[in-house]
């Protein structure tokens, strides 16, 4: 398998900074506010590699700096320092010294993204076809017949019912809602896909077959996916490896069932050991 | 003589618990070889570190101490223990399995389904592994009517024939058993005691813990007694 992305050192600062303000926050101390100015470490140091067709799991409880991993990485904020390669087939690129026009084109086309809420990666004010269209006239699609019959492709392919294609996406549920949301970001079929808590806040049935969906898509497209999580049981079903954060900090990496069955870290022991 | 597939040296392993302060040793000083198309088994006590050693050599458990050396298709070796992430996955995927005690599947998936899903991600076509499962059902004596049914609704048994189907399904170099008849009725322990015995046919090379001495008579080549890891003494650097 190839390399889609390498991550190297990743961090992100609020605040001004000081020379201790790494030393003075982590894990280590309990902490991700540095006490002498006041910075908030998001995350330092996140470094990692991810193959083609693979799924990788960050887990953390909340504010341990999972989601500023990926919005860092799909261009939703600039991160203070770090670099991040993603190899689209032999051709490298080098994500935070781009263009915004050529970070606007990857984030459109090569790269797709799941919200925990729906909001942020729907448009409610159009129907969810035109959602879909929207992100394919962002593409090379520009034929109305085409785009129409690839809309409703997608959205049958994620169980949504066809008869719905012209209704707005606030008129649906939250399950209904997260699949548009899916169909939406597969459209331009994106060799990578991020997803954001998907799941959290579901009733257990639609859970289940959202998960079930998106191993479905990825045994069909080989879409490599970073997938972020406080749910260890989404973590032991979708993952082959993941990274488990703590204030901003990676404090363990490892294959998913070595994390879950072995945990090397005090705090990954008692997350562990607290799961229902 | 065929080299072993498999060369457990010194193998160790123990937990470190944070939270309690405490080292707990789980195995230690275990080597053993696994020739291919031959069974070895582990017996011994419970709570000896049988299960310890095969999540070890599956690195479902770190390792601690010891080596463990695998013979690759290509022929070539390395150590499970150093290898990367990605080189287990790979490995797990065309040539190490596991069957362990319990099933982890999505819920709401078929059987079937879940019995194929390892020849699936191999990329052998659906048809075809569609049809190797149901064999393998099929040999395992799970009644058809259950097939497109979870095995979340299964009787222990049941999961158990799923459970083993899917570990068998991809024939892989090396198996790894983890009591893998201990919820089955005799006759259906028969059934798989038959797939085993093909399975080293084919030359599988496997290591076992089984519940019933009977099934160590049957089927093992070789058996390895473990002795119990002696307890440590309050460690300074637990702690820490």
């Amino acid at each position: 398998m190839n390399k889609i992305l390498e991550v190297r050192d990743l961090s992100k600062l609020y605040g001004p900074g000081c020379p201790q303000c790494l030393e003075l926050t982590g894990p280590q101390a309990d902490t991700n506010l540095c006490p002498s100015c006041g910075t908030v470490v998001a995350m330092h140091g996140v470094s990692f590699d991810l193959h083609e067709g693979e799924i990788l799991g960050v887990m953390g409880e909340s504010g341990s700096g999972k989601s500023t991993v990926v919005k860092s990485l799909c261009f939703d904020l600039a991160p203070s320092s770090g670099s991040a390669v993603f190899y689209d087939g032999a051709e490298p690129f080098d994500l935070f010294s781009l263009n915004a026009a050529k970070q606007r084109w990857l984030r459109n086309h090569r790269f797709g993204t799941v919200y925990q809420d729906p909001r942020q990666g729907l448009n409610f004010n159009i129907t969810a076809g035109g959602n879909i269209a929207e992100r394919l006239l962002m593409s090379d699609v520009a034929d109305y017949g085409a785009i129409r019959m690839r809309a409703k492709e997608l959205l049958a392919r994620m169980e949504v019912l066809l008869s719905r294609v012209d209704d707005l996406p606030r008129n649906f549920s939250g399950g209904m809602r997260q699949r548009v949301q899916i169909a939406k970001a597969l459209a331009t079929r994106p060799p990578l896909l991020f997803l954001d808590e998907v799941t959290s806040g579901l009733d257990l049935s639609v859970q289940a077959r959202i998960l079930d969906l998106i191993l479905e898509i990825q045994q069909e497209l080989k879409t490599a996916m970073v997938v972020i999580t406080h749910d260890l049981g989404v973590i032991r079903l979708l993952t082959d490896r993941a990274l488990v954060m703590k204030y901003g900090r990676i404090i363990e990496s490892g294959l998913t069932d070595q994390i879950l069955e072995d945990p090397q870290h005090a705090f990954t022991q008692r997350l562990v050991a607290s799961a229902l | 003589m065929a080299p072993p597939i498999l060369e457990v040296q010194g193998f160790g392993k123990q937990f470190c618990l944070h939270e309690q302060g405490k080292v707990i040793p789980s195995a230690q000083g275990v080597s053993f070889k696994v020739l291919p198309g031959q069974l070895t088994a582990l017996i011994g006590a419970t709570g000896i570190g049988k299960s310890s050693v095969l999540k070890g050599i599956y690195r479902t458990y770190l390792p601690f101490a010891g080596r463990v050396v695998y013979r690759s298709a290509d022929g070539s070796m390395e150590d499970l223990q150093v290898a990367s992430e990605h080189r287990i996955l790979e490995l797990r995927r065309g040539e190490i399995s596991f069957v362990t005690q319990f099933l982890h599947c999505l819920p709401r998936k078929a059987t079937l389904d879940v019995v194929s899903q390892p020849l699936l991600a191999q990329g052998l076509l659906g048809a075809e592994a569609q049809g190797r499962a149901e064999e393998l059902l099929r040999a395992m004596k799970l009644p058809e009517r259950l097939w497109s049914v979870s095995p979340a609704t299964f009787s222990g048994g049941e999961r158990q024939r799923v459970n083993l189907a899917r570990g068998f399904i991809s024939r892989p170099r090396l198996l790894l058993l983890d009591e893998p008849t201990a919820s089955l009725d005799s006759d259906t322990a028969e059934c798989v005691i038959r797939l085993i015995h093909g399975l080293k046919a084919a030359g599988t090379g496997m290591l076992a813990i089984f519940h019933q001495t009977d099934m160590t008579q049957r089927l093992a080549d070789q058996v390895l007694e473990l002795t119990p890891p002696v307890p440590l003494p309050e460690p300074a650097g637990a702690a820490a």
